[in-house]
Order: structure tokens, then sequence, then C-alpha cells
């Protein structure tokens, strides 16, 4: 007895019971919309790229791979593609370490711990742009309160002292300074992000786990580095990751704080890309400077599938 | 909570927790009192700039509401935000619930490609995302940030809301299904109302993700009223070398504090949603 | 005509087949008790049944329509899940009006319905709660309520008592039962425990692998079981299996007893007994041995009731017997019963 083909349901909402119909017309509008306006954004950014676009004359005529060549030539590129990694890498081990100790701090119960956790969050759930206009004033040549308090424990700004006879020291006009400044600025706004991260990694440490070493005579520091932090191993991985791809793509606090300057110094991919794409109106080559942030991108794209992956199977 | 007896001896807290508070929250400190003080009083290198050496002012405040766009960048994050969040809503929704509900394996893929172009930043696609701005004809217009903005706030409020339905028991679908109700009724009967936290939490944040975005806008907005503030702050308080500090720090104080609390209140879930699952939330 | 009937059914998970071809019809206000180990199939058949599943291949009917291709919603059935899964955002009231809802009812009748389906099951007065403010069995009665309201054709019940403790277990299965008979509506029921389906069912289907095994009565499964697996599924201990010479000889530990307590009149089959080790729980004695070499299997149970007094000890040989027409036989080979008698003495082959 052959089964008989499937009959339809009755009825003019047959979709409404068809699991596959329904899940396809309640995701399209998703994936069309990204598919819309990111796959296709993208793509474009590729053809731009191999173009001679410019915001007088936009349209798109093959040149190969000559804004490419032409900005890799560019020392400032090459500075910009250096301070990215330095921002990135030196701000991600600052939160690494800071985010560790803060969590195990949070762990514990204290009084005021609520406003404790709304202040530490502050930099991450403010809006990034306003955040830092806070330290473009406490990075004031002239105002700054850090120099102030140098000046009052006289550090500064006397003869002698250990950092200078100058009464200020010029945070975001020396290239080094203003590297260190970016730097902070970049560690502070990723803090918190990491932290509750961490946080939420120690709480999902089964107790009985750490009450079995506890039991077996392990101190606390063998529990930490024996026990702790291992199991916390993937998880601040993916702390890890966020924070190298939102440092990594960011412009805003270099926007901000030091618009690239000193003569180039703090410049970095993103921004680079902004001053010459947007204001220098070089369409073609903003784009092919932006282009070198997707490898790094694809890069920890893959690393957290395989994170995920990893999640799925235990 | 037992969890916090785990590290009793580790280090003493209250140090620890009232440097990072410090650090955390010393620039809104800092604009806090700024936005306060008298300009000779803030001007004055010698007086001591963590105090009001000088009667407090509200000089500051009245430039800012009266003579600058402010409350119109006020207005235009909010129009721009809830529109934003309707657009995601609509959109994340019925595929959040898809995903998580009837696309077997083949929707969790999907669902985490989904969300990774979450990561593509801004900064990769706004030279590209001009040239459709203006294809759609949108420059200097509040719409072409609506248009935009879900391209961020729909992959993660769609992965964020996959949790929340998978997290619902199948059971009470089935049963609406029984109870005589089609899948889609079961959905929106049942399902829904059962997701109120959730989409709650989607609401809070594709607000907040609008209200923090700052490239698209300082590339497509250069038309002062039509700037969010974000970027109006930035930009059009700071005119050449003229910092009007006292204003400017309130102007950036004001709209942070309700936006960081909203946040604050519903981070455990956002958190959730970051750790990809690797942590229950 | 069958309320329910299922032909040629089928159900592929991939590559794994979870029904596998059966065939079921249901009697008019019957309670049908689908019986198996986890993972037999029963629940899918259920769901297939109720429309949750789609069949890979075969027909559902429910009074005499071919649903198989129908949602629940057209298929005029109700069920009760193991979980209950009470809406827990609506009242009680509202958790049973739920289904009345799509049938655009007036609000009075709606009102008038939920009050006959909550007095049916002795809840009106929990109405305006909330299902986390009820206790386990007063959610089953909601349940209960809730799937009763509609006045389906059938009722389809999966594991339904399994979330209770077992003292309340007892008096819900024996309300359950009560009701059904009173109600009359054609029930199908899900378990894997035995004792439910045999204290519940009408007729017991029993499930292994995908496929039917037996459909019969509580007692015609238990004491005519149609092969090998139903025969050791069914009881505590299950039945003791004896293999000799291609052919399965079958007896339940509760019929295997010293031969003095069999009447000289009683035609007994006899076995030497080695015992090796008892339990004693109580209301019965088990007492575990061997019998003798020329079976392939030899290991038996027995089961005395504790008012039989004879006394057993271990390492001691003893004369059990059974009667023989309490013996069943099975095809080694295919596990079936052989039908007929068979002479052990053959089979001792003496």
């Amino acid at each position: 007895m052959a089964p008989e083909q499937k009959k339809q349901p009755h009825g003019p909402f047959r979709f409404r019971d068809d699991p596959r119909l329904l899940s396809a017309l309640m995701t399209a509008p998703a994936v069309i919309y990204i598919a819309l306006l990111v796959g296709i954004p993208f793509l474009l950014a590729v053809f731009i790229s191999l173009s001679d676009a410019t915001t007088g004359d936009p349209s798109l005529d093959y040149v190969g791979i000559s804004n490419f060549r032409t900005v890799i030539g560019d020392p400032v590129f090459r500075q910009s593609l250096k301070n990215t990694f330095i921002f990135t890498f030196a701000s991600q081990a600052l939160v690494l370490v800071m985010s560790k100790i803060l969590a195990l701090a949070l762990m514990k119960e204290f009084r005021g711990k609520w406003l404790v956790r709304f202040l530490i969050l502050l930099p991450w759930t403010a809006p990034i742009a306003l955040g830092t206009i806070g330290w473009l004033w406490m990075f004031d040549s002239i105002f700054s309160p850090m120099d102030w308090v140098l000046r009052y424990v006289g550090l500064l700004g006397r003869p002698g002292a250990l950092l200078g006879v100058n009464s200020n020291l010029y945070w975001l006009g020396i290239p080094g300074l203003a590297m260190a400044s970016v730097t902070v600025v970049h560690a502070w706004r990723m803090l918190p992000l990491a932290t509750v991260i961490l946080l939420a990694g120690l709480t999902a440490i089964p107790k009985d786990i750490l009450e079995a070493a506890e039991v077996d005579g392990a101190g606390f520091r063998q529990r930490l580095f024996s026990i702790i932090i291992p199991l916390l191993l993937p998880i601040m991985s993916i702390a890890v990751l966020f924070g190298v791809v939102f440092t990594f793509t960011d412009m805003t606090v270099v926007y901000i704080l030091t618009r690239g300057g000193p003569v180039q110094s703090t410049q970095v991919l993103a921004s680079w890309a902004f001053f010459k794409g947007i204001e220098g109106g070089d369409l073609a080559q903003g784009a092919a400077i932006a282009l070198f942030l997707f490898p790094v991108l694809a890069g920890v794209a893959t690393l957290m599938l395989r994170l995920a992956r990893r999640t799925e199977v235990n | 909570m037992a969890a916090g007896r785990r590290v009793r001896e580790g280090f003493a807290v209250y140090p620890v927790v009232t440097f990072f508070a410090l650090f955390s929250a010393f620039p809104f400190f800092w604009m806090l009192i700024t936005m306060f003080k008298r300009d000779h009083d803030l001007f004055s290198p010698a007086n001591n700039p963590f105090l009001l050496n000088e009667p407090p002012t509200l000089e500051h405040l009245d430039l800012l509401i009266n003579q600058t766009h402010f409350l119109k960048y006020l207005f235009n994050t909010l129009y721009v935000g809830a529109v934003v969040v309707l657009i995601t809503l609509v959109v994340a929704v019925p595929a959040a619930y898809s995903l998580a509900r009837w696309a077997g394996r083949w929707g969790e893929t999907l669902g985490i490609g989904i969300f990774l172009t979450y990561l593509v930043p801004p900064t990769l696609l706004f030279i590209p995302m001009s040239r459709v701005i203006s294809v759609l004809k949108l420059h200097e217009s509040r719409w072409s940030l609506i248009v935009i903005y879900p391209t961020f706030t729909i992959p993660f409020c769609t992965w964020l809301l996959m949790g929340f339905f998978k997290s619902i028991p199948r059971d009470i679908e089935e049963q609406a299904q029984i109870d005589g109700y089609s899948r889609l009724g079961a959905m929106v009967k049942v399902v829904l109302p059962l997701s109120v936290s959730g989409l709650l939490t989607v609401v809070v944040f594709a607000f907040t993700l609008t209200m923090h975005e700052f490239i698209y806008a300082l590339a497509f907005i250069s038309v002062s009223a039509h700037k969010t503030v974000s970027i109006g702050v930035p930009t059009e308080l700071v005119r050449g070398d003229v910092f009007r500090w006292g204003s400017l720090m309130a102007g950036a104080l004001i709209p942070s504090l309700p936006v960081a609390v909203l946040y604050t209140f519903f981070l455990d879930r956002f958190i959730a949603g970051f750790t990809l699952g690797a942590v229950k939330g | 005509m069958a309320i329910v009937e299922v032909r040629q059914i089928v159900k592929k998970f991939g590559d794994v087949t979870a029904v596998d071809g059966v065939d079921l019809a249901s009697r008019d206000g019957e309670f049908l008790v689908l019986l198996g180990p986890s993972g037999c199939g029963k629940t899918t058949l259920l769901r297939m049944i109720a429309g949750l599943e789609i069949p890979s291949a075969g027909h559902v009917f429910i009074e005499g329509r071919d649903v198989s291709q129908l949602p629940p919603r057209q298929r005029n059935v109700a069920m009760v899940f193991q979980s209950y899964a009470l809406y827990p955002h609506m009242t009680v009231f509202k958790n049973i009006a739920f289904p009345l809802k799509p049938l655009k009812m007036q609000r009075e009748d709606i009102r008038e319905k939920v009050m006959w389906s909550a007095s049916m099951f002795g809840i009106g007065h929990l109405l305006a709660r909330r299902p986390r403010e009820l206790s386990g069995g007063e959610r089953q009665r909601v349940a209960l309520a809730r799937a009763m309201v509609r006045e389906p054709s059938v009722f389809l019940l999966d594991e339904p008592l399994s979330n209770l403790d077992a003292k309340l277990r007892t008096s819900a299965r024996e309300e359950l039962e009560q009701l059904q008979k009173r109600i009359g509506i054609t029930t199908l029921y899900v378990t894997h425990d035995q004792v439910e389906a045999m204290g519940l069912g009408d007729r017991i289907v029993v499930m292994n692998e995908g496929r039917v095994r037996q459909v019969g009565t509580p007692h015609e499964v238990y004491h005519r079981s149609a092969d090998t697996f139903v025969a050791t599924f069914l009881g505590s201990p299950p039945m003791n299996l004896l293999e000799k010479d291609g052919l399965v000889i079958g007896f339940r530990p509760e019929n295997f007893l010293p031969v003095q307590l069999y009447g000289d009149d009683r035609d007994v089959e006899r076995f030497r007994f080695d015992v090796t080790w008892m339990e004693d729980l109580g209301s019965d004695r088990l007492i575990y041995g061997n019998v003798e070499r020329e079976f392939a299997h030899r290991h038996v149970v027995a089961k005395l009731s504790a008012n039989v007094t004879f006394s057993v000890e271990p390492k001691e040989s003893y004369t059990f017997a059974v009667p023989k027409d309490k013996l069943n036989f099975f095809d080694a080979g295919t596990g079936l019963r052989l039908e007929g008698r068979f002479a052990l003495r053959d089979v001792h082959g003496a």
C-alpha cells in the first residue's frame, strides 16, 4: 500500500501550521535586512577599494589594487596599523588583569555593592562618546586635575620635581603620553564588560569543586591558579575576544581625544579610514584602509565559533 | 550568598572596589563638578579642581538648554531610538522564535551566523554605507540612522531572544496547539506573553545600542538640528578651540545617567547573550 | 466505528525509526493504555494521533476521518502532558477557558462550560489562583479540566501521573479511572509503569522498538503474553524463561511453588530447585536459584506470598512445581508464543 501523497490542510491560512513555511517567512526579514545592509555594503566596500571613487566623483572606475599600494606606502597608515595593535593589546592586557581582580572582589558580599556595581559599569553603560568627553577635560593641557594632584604632591612644576619643571604634563600633546592616555581610556571602557563576563563565569563554577579543593587543603592561591583560572579559560577568552573586537575597530576614543594627533602618533586604522574617506573625500582609499580591519575580525569570529561549538559539546 | 564565602581569605575587598569604582566613575564625577562650576573657578589652575570653590551656578545648564540644540539632540535620539526599537522587535522576534524552535541544528548555525554580523563594525562599513544612504536619498536625515541601526540591533537582539524562547517549555506551546490554536496562534497567545521580560530586555538594548552609536551618525549627519546626543554634544559644543566645558560636561552627563541606570538593570541578560550560552544568565 | 485508528503508521527522525508500521484501533469509550519501555515509540505514536508530529507514512483516523495531515486544532483531541503544561501567566479559570476561545463562544457560555468542567474535577474553589499556587494533585486536575472542557472525541494522556508522589499517584489513578468510566470518553494513555497500565487499562498495547507486540486485556497480556518480550516486560519479577531444544518454557514466579502446596489432583510439572539466596519483601518472599542442568537458562525466581509458611533455606534443594496450565511456550528463534500443549516430558527428553 503506497503512502498517499501529503494532503494539504484545509483553510486559507495553511501557513499558520506549516513549520517550514512559517520559519522561512519569519526568518526572512532578518536575513534579508542583514544581507541588504551588511552583506551588500561589505561587497561594496571591496568594489570601492578597487576603484577611484571620491566624494566629488563617486563613479566606480576599476583601478585594481593601486589603492592598497598607495595606502600601504603611506607612513601614516603604517603608524595607524601599528597603533591599532598596540592599543588593542596593551588595553586588553590591562583589562585582563584588572577584571580578574575586580571580579574576584565582586564575588564577595559587601555593603553598598549595588552602588559599586553601578559605578563600575558606568564606562560601558554610558555612551562612549560622552564618557570620553569627561576624559578629554581630565587630560586638558592646563586644567587637568591629574596635573593639579601631581603639583600638589610636589612631583610636578617645581625645580627638581620628578616629572619636570613644567606646570603641566600635556597628556594629549606628547606622543608617548597620548598613546598611554588612549590606552587607558580603552581599558577603562572595556573593563566593565570583561568584569561582568568573568563574574558570570565565576558564579558558574560548581561550588562542590571548590569545596573539594578546600577540603583537600588547597590554599586561595592554589585554588585560583589550579582551579578557578583553568575553569574560567573559555569564558575569559570570550571576554578577551569581545574586547579585541571592540577596541580594534573603535575610532570614537581617538577621534574625540586626539583626532589622531599629535602628528598622527595616535592614529588608528578606523580613524584614519574616516579622515581619509569621509573628511578627506577619498572614498576608495578610505574603504581600502577599513578593509584591513577584516582579517582580524574574521579570525576573532572563527575563534568564537570554535568556542561556541565547544561549549555546545559540553 | 554562599558563593561569596568561597574566596574569603583572598584580599581586602573594600580598597579594591573603592579603587575601581573611583577609576570607573571619576570622569562622571568630574562632569558633575564641572557642570556646576563658575567659569572663573574652572579656569583658575591654582584652585582645587575637585571642589566647588565658588558658589554653584546653573549658567552652563542654561546655556546648554537655551542656546544649543541640546534638547533637539535628545529628541532626535529618542525618535531614532524608538523607531529602531520598533523595527528591531518586528524583525527580530519572529526570526528568533523560528530559529529557536523550528529550524533545529540548521537554525542554531544560522543564529550564530546572524549574531556574528553584530561584530561587523561600523568602521568597516561606513564608507559603502554612505553610498547606500545616498542611493536611498537619506543624506543628512535621521532616517539614515533609522535604516542603518537595525543592522546591529537585529543581530544582537535576535540572539538574545533565541535564548529566551528556548527557555520556554515546548509542552506549553504544544498544549496551546492541542487547545485549538495554530502554531502562529500558540506563539502569539502563549509564547509572547511568557517572554515579556525578554522583550523588555530587547527594547532596552536596542535603544541603548542606538544611543551609544557614534560613527555612522558622525559620518552621515552634519546638520546640527538632526544630530543625536552622541555626536551632537562632542561636535557641536566644541567649536574650534572654544570649549564650553561646563555645558559640555552637563551635556555629556545628563543623557548618560538614565541610560546607564537602565542598562545596569538589564546587564545580566545582556551578558548571558554575550557568553554564547557558555554561562546561563 | 473505531474512535481512533492508525494504519501502517511510521515515524522516522532522520535515521532513527521511532514508530515502525503500527496498526491500532480503539473501541468506543475504552481506556487504552500504551505501555512500553522508554524509547519504544509510545509517546511518538500518541503525538502523531494528537497531530504534534506528522507521520512519515501511514494514516491516522479520528471518528472515521483521515486527519493524518491536519494540525492538532482540527482534530478535536485533548491531551494532558506529563508536565501538565499549565499556562503560568493565566489563572486557573483562564487556563480552562483557553481552549474555548478559538471556538468563538459567547462569554456566558464559556463561563458556564468552565464551571461545569471545574466542578467535575472539584476545583471550583481554585479558579482565581495561578498554577504556581497549586499543589501537584491540583495542577493535574486543572490540566484534566482544561482537556475536558471542549468535550473532545479523544482524550490523550502522556504519563500524567509520573509527576505525583507515590501516595498521591494511587488515589489519582483510582479517580482517573472512575472519571473515565463516568464520562465514557475514549482515552489513550501512555505509561511505562506496568502497575498503572494493568490497573487502568481496558486493553493494553505493549510496544517495543517502534512496534506493537501485543494488544489485549490486562489479563491476556499478563497470562497469555504474545512473546518473550511481553512476558518479561510485565510482572515483577518477570516471567521465568527456560530454554531447551529451540523451545522456551515460561512460567510466572508466583506459580512456581513448592510441590507440597499443590493438591494431588493438580496436574503439575516438577523441577528440582537449588536455592541460592532469598529476599524477604514483607508481603512476599523472593527465592532465587537454579533448576536442572539440562536447560540453557536455568536461573529462576519463585515468589512465595507471606502466608506461605513453607521453610526455604539457601544452599538447599527442593522440589518446586508449576501447574501445567500455567506453562507458556515460545519459539526460541522468533520469541513468539506457541499455542497448544507441549509435554514437558518430551522436552526433558527423558
